[in-house]
């Protein structure tokens, strides 16, 4: 055998190593992504059911499927506040209609100016999906998908309001990269508890967003309290992301037009 | 290799020569992963596939390692073989992969596996370098376990995520220490281990760098 330590040798030990390794990994990662796929989509439906506060402690994949299946897709035309047809997308069904692909496609997404982009999502879709909850053939759940940039990471959730398009049932967020223990603390439960019951609008004076995370603890005897949400500390930009995220996606970018359809009946 | 040796490599890691409680190594993941004990059992089996498999690949292709690159080597080998149990976990374990975060992909940088590669597999052969492996990670899963042990319990009331102490916000008596629910708890509970292991173990005290002299008191007026 040649001498182990020739400059032949090491680069055929290299190169050898690198091509059995990068076949490891990469078959690895290939037969292993239906799998992941699946337990991704599986996270997100949990998690939409979770921002409508539809989802028990431990339930089965099976539970979480035969629930979220009583739920409606739809889309919604951003600009005219009407529900779109789902060949609009060219689609079969609504929920095919993958929103976040769609905000890379021009023929689906147009870019915001960048004094209107409060929540730094840079291109905004033309049709959102929405899900909703009926009961009786009474709406009783509005499940607005919302999403919006922290202090790392672009956060991908659900804010889910009562059937009078004003109060809120539920936030959560389903994929963001926000430091742990700080601004990863929007996934920490006693946190989400606060949302429940807080109001988006002020409706009296209009329908301009008012509900915002301020700074520390929210005084609960003032009047502005419940569309107020204490903020995470340490987290201050991670707050500031989510109030920017909530009043654009609320606001006249977003779902306002939709909302204020809604709440006049139509 | 006979009986004995054998032995000798994967049980001696646990108690005599621990990576954490003797060699201080890997501390950062023991941190960060032992708030429950289910975190930990699956972090300490990932480290231990990886140190065991990563030291028979090692050792199988010792003779042919150039000295010169065999850092690199190892780097590669141990780097591949975490990417493969990350994937694994994310396919068949979301949840707690979910919660283990970047700490999976951090075994490729915990100072045990690289040790045990550089100090044992490259002089070993293949069958007792992966009894080392599993050995040193056995050692690793049995700190953070007991760790977690008393971080699960006096933090949350639960092992297992299975109530044991009923906790007052759930209309029991245990109001549950929060500061055991964070990383610098940790730091007392292997520092409180280590101290246990070495008043049992006394020949794992280390020699005092210097004596302490008695105090003179000169009067100096």
């Amino acid at each position: 055998m040649s001498n182990k330590e020739s400059t032949t040798k090491t680069i055929t030990v290299a190169f050898l190593l690198c091509i059995v390794c990068s076949i490891v990994v990469a078959s690895s990662v290939v037969l292993l992504k239906p799998i992941q796929e699946k337990n991704k989509a599986l996270n997100l439906k949990a998690n939409i059911l979770a921002a409508a506060g539809l989802l028990q402690a431990n339930a089965t994949p099976a539970e979480i499927e035969t629930k979220f299946s009583s739920i409606k897709p739809k889309l919604v035309d951003l600009d005219t506040g009407e529900y779109a047809d789902v060949s609009a997308v060219g689609k079969e069904q609504a929920l095919d209609y993958d929103q976040r692909k769609a905000a890379k496609d021009p023929s689906l997404s147009a870019p915001i100016d960048g004094d209107k982009d409060i929540a730094s999502i840079k291109r905004r879709v033309k049709y959102a999906k929405v899900y909703l909850v009926e009961n009786a053939g009474k709406l009783e759940t509005i499940i607005l998908p919302v999403s919006g940039y922290g202090l790392w990471s672009t956060l991908h959730g659900f804010l889910a309001l009562e059937g009078d398009a004003n109060t809120v049932v539920g936030l959560g967020f389903y994929e963001h990269a926000e430091t742990p223990g700080l601004g990863g603390e929007v996934d920490n439960p006693r946190w989400k508890a606060i949302w429940p019951g807080k109001e988006v609008y002020d409706l009296a004076s209009g329908t301009t967003p008012k509900l915002e995370v301020i700074k520390g603890a929210v005084d609960k005897t003032r009047d502005e309290a419940k569309y107020q949400v204490d903020g995470l500390s340490g987290a201050t930009l991670t707050s500031r992301g989510i109030t920017n995220l909530v009043q654009y996606w609320t606001g006249q970018e977003g779902f306002q037009k939709y909302l204020n359809k809604l709440r006049e009946g139509v | 290799m006979s009986g004995s040796t054998a032995k000798k490599v994967l049980f001696e890691p646990v108690f005599t020569n621990n990576p954490i409680a003797l060699q201080i190594l890997g501390i950062c993941s023991a941190l960060a992963v032992t708030t429950s004990m289910k975190l930990s059992l699956v972090m300490g089996l990932a480290v231990c596939t990886v140190t065991g498999l990563s030291n028979l690949f090692i050792a199988l292709i010792r003779s042919q390692i150039p000295s010169n690159i065999r850092i690199i080597v190892q780097m590669t080998i141990i780097a591949s073989l975490v990417i493969v149990v990350d994937q694994i976990l994310r396919a068949y374990a979301y949840e707690i992969s979910k919660q283990l975060s970047v700490f999976v992909g951090l075994i490729i940088t915990n100072c045990i596996v690289m040790g045990r590669a550089e100090a044992f597999a490259m002089q070993n052969s293949p069958g007792v370098s992966f009894l080392d492996g599993v050995g040193n990670g056995l050692g690793y899963a049995v700190i953070l376990i007991a760790v977690a042990f008393f971080r699960e319990l006096l933090g949350a009331g639960k092992l297992f995520g299975v109530e044991i102490l009923a906790t007052v916000n759930d209309g029991g008596w245990y109001v549950p220490n929060g500061l055991l629910l964070l990383p610098p708890s940790a730091f007392f509970i292997i520092g409180l281990l280590i101290w246990a292991l070495r008043g049992w173990k006394k020949d794992q005290v280390e020699a005092e760098d210097f004596k302490m002299s008695a105090h003179n008191v000169k009067e100096a007026f």
